[in-house]
């Protein structure tokens, strides 16, 4: 494909260093390798030809310089010859521009590295403290004056966080509720305690399943969404339009929010249960030949209005934890549309994380109260 | 090689349609080698379209365009991807990526289109940033730590990377301060002279205009009605061309000689 002359080429004997072919960016890659392991010409005085030379741009240009330079770093050198005339001015310029150096950047020594990631660490959850702190101060503010509160933003947050996730919701509850009955159906099965299987799918979904699982989906779909809606605008410089015209941000994006997700994330746990335990009732009956009347029946004895209870009083816990992560990781994007991607990540992952920690420190609550 | 005597660009007969809305009907437009053509029209004449269709991000639905002599219309991918490494585009926004330095920015085409080694790649890089009138210490900043005049450097900077014979500007100093815009002019100005370019800008800057421009093609009625230098469109007598003589900006920004 290629032909010789397509491609910069470079020869020497004793006092003459001949360049031909195409010296452009395209072209150079072998004779810039050359020139790295230079063992070039020693006579005495080296003339450069360059008359072969059939294009040049600027990295050839460059090039070009630097084969000058090191061959002058050997020998007494040397002109170069027979550059064409608007070859000859590019070469000129680009030799006066001279070798540029980057910046030396400074790196951290280990220890001092571990030090800036601590001092970071901090800093960082100063800042969520600082926020949580003021989203309660206000909230409780605006909740003593409910007049103030934007209602309309609220419920259409609502709509948006709560019913919309129905579908997804009732799904995959149902899906893991289907799940749990057959792992439960075959150990059961064995002991001829078929009955159980309504205990089992009713206290697991409703006191730990339903919670986390709604609290998990509604992480991943909403409090990401909150992150991402509020870092474009902070990119777009929307937040501080907002400032500006007197309107407090929190009042407007972080409270309903906030409220909104207290309100549509219990409801949705009420709903999980409920599809999760006929995924169960289902199974049952398909797999066990349990009948829907006595598994209600059962259900009924084993499921006390308080375990529900003690499931759905976690939820408005989980929707704080989720919606301030959320709007938080909003308000520390700055600059750039990658910093968009990179706080939804960290919003998803620290609300999930803290979900489940804040769920096994229930437990812990729940059994030192004998509950 | 193609003969050095076609032109860079050679439209015939562009049709483009948004739905039913006509753009461009039965649009001609050349540029030559070696000029500086600007692309001027009121807003919704077509002259981003028209553009996207130069550097092939958008077919016409009818007519041809040639690139060097090549065209580009239903062209294959490979002859596609052959053509875009010859010419540049400076984005309006820049559109440098945000993920990367302005070193590794100008290196994407570098790392893309050629086998050079890592070092040499970034000593290349190096020097277009300082052609671009940067200075080296920004060769490691963000794009967002940039100034708005920086990133249109910058991105200058990745449009010249390979070398490009012809360059596309979309509003090249839109958003800058005077001073910086008239910087960048310049910087236009001396880059086409040093290596012989051909450059393509939509402009709305009048100044740019009468300095940078040889040739300016105003769009308008979904044709080019008018292609010349500034000081012979002077006398022509249309709407969409006297919008750019008449008034006080643009009496303003006229050279001493043209106000006879």
């Amino acid at each position: 494909m290629k032909q010789a002359s397509d491609i910069a080429q470079l020869d020497w004997d004793a006092e003459r260093i001949q360049c031909r072919g195409r010296w452009t960016v395209d072209a150079l890659g072998a004779v810039a390798h050359k020139i790295e392991s230079w063992t070039g010409p020693t006579g005495a005085t080296v003339t450069l030809d360059a008359g072969a030379v059939t294009a040049l741009d600027t990295a050839g240009a460059w090039v070009l310089r630097r084969l000058q330079l090191r061959a002058a770093g050997q020998s007494e050198v040397s002109k170069i010859e027979g550059l064409s005339a608007p070859f000859a001015d590019l070469f000129a310029r680009v030799s006066e521009m001279g070798e540029a150096q980057l910046p030396h950047v400074s790196q951290l020594s280990g220890l001092a590295q571990v030090g800036r990631q601590t001092w970071t660490g901090l800093e960082n959850l100063y800042c969520f403290m600082s926020f949580f702190g003021a989203v309660m101060a206000r909230g409780g503010a605006l909740l003593l004056q409910p007049w103030r509160i934007r209602w309309r933003a609220l419920w259409v947050d609502v709509y948006e966080s709560g019913v919309m996730a129905l579908g997804i919701v009732g799904m995959l509850s149902f899906l893991m509720g289907v799940v749990f009955a057959y792992q439960g159906a075959v150990q059961l099965k064995a002991f001829g305690a078929n009955i159980y299987i309504a205990d089992l799918i009713g206290l697991s979904m409703t006191r730990e399943l339903g919670p986390i699982l709604a609290a998990i989906i509604v992480a991943g779909r909403t409090g990401s969404a909150y992150t991402a809606q509020i870092g474009t605008m902070q990119i777009t410089e929307e937040i501080a339009a907002l400032r500006t015209i007197g309107i407090d941000p929190m009042d407007l994006l972080v409270i309903p929010r906030v409220l909104s997700l207290c309100i549509a994330l219990p409801l949705l746990t009420v709903f999980a249960d409920v599809a999760g335990i006929v995924g169960g009732m289902l199974l049952a009956k398909l797999q066990m030949g349990l009948g829907f009347a006595p598994f209600i029946d059962r259900l009924q004895e084993a499921v006390s209005a308080r375990s529900f209870l003690l499931g759905i009083c976690k939820t408005p816990v989980f929707a704080l934890i989720i919606a301030m992560i959320g709007c938080y990781q909003g308000f520390r994007v700055s600059g750039s549309a990658a910093s968009v991607g990179q706080h939804t990540t960290l919003s998803v992952v620290q609300s999930i994380f803290l979900v489940i920690v804040a769920d096994a420190q229930f437990s812990v609550l729940f059994s030192w109260l004998g509950i | 090689m193609t003969d050095a005597a076609t032109p860079a660009i050679e439209m015939r007969g562009i049709c483009t349609r948004f739905g039913k809305t006509v753009i461009h009907e039965n649009l001609d437009l050349d540029v030559r080698r070696g000029e500086v053509l600007a692309l001027v029209g009121g807003s919704g004449s077509g002259k981003t379209t028209l553009l996207q269709e130069m550097i092939m991000l958008r077919e016409p639905n009818a007519g041809s365009i040639r690139l060097f002599g090549e065209e580009t219309v239903n062209a294959s991918t490979p002859v596609q991807e052959r053509l875009r490494q010859r010419f540049g585009v400076l984005f309006q926004q820049g559109a440098l990526f945000s993920a990367l330095t302005v070193l590794q920015n100008v290196g994407v085409p570098l790392r893309e289109h050629t086998r050079l080694e890592n070092s040499l790649i970034d000593q290349i890089a190096l020097l277009k940033i300082q052609q671009a009138g940067l200075p080296a210490e920004s060769a490691l900043k963000y794009p967002s730590e940039l100034s708005g005049g920086m990133i249109k450097r910058a991105a200058l900077a990745r449009a010249m990377a390979l070398d490009p014979q012809l360059l596309f500007l979309d509003e090249p100093t839109a958003g800058l301060d005077p001073a910086s815009a008239s910087a960048f002019d310049e910087l236009v100005l001396r880059l086409k002279q040093w290596l012989g370019l051909t450059v393509v800008m939509v402009t709305h800057d009048l100044d740019s205009l009468w300095l940078v421009a040889d040739r300016v093609a105003v769009l308008a009625e979904r044709r080019v009605i008018a292609v010349a230098p500034m000081a012979e469109l002077a006398k022509l007598d249309h709407p969409a061309v006297r919008v750019y003589f008449e008034g006080p900006r643009a009496r303003a920004a006229q050279p001493k000689s043209a106000l006879t």
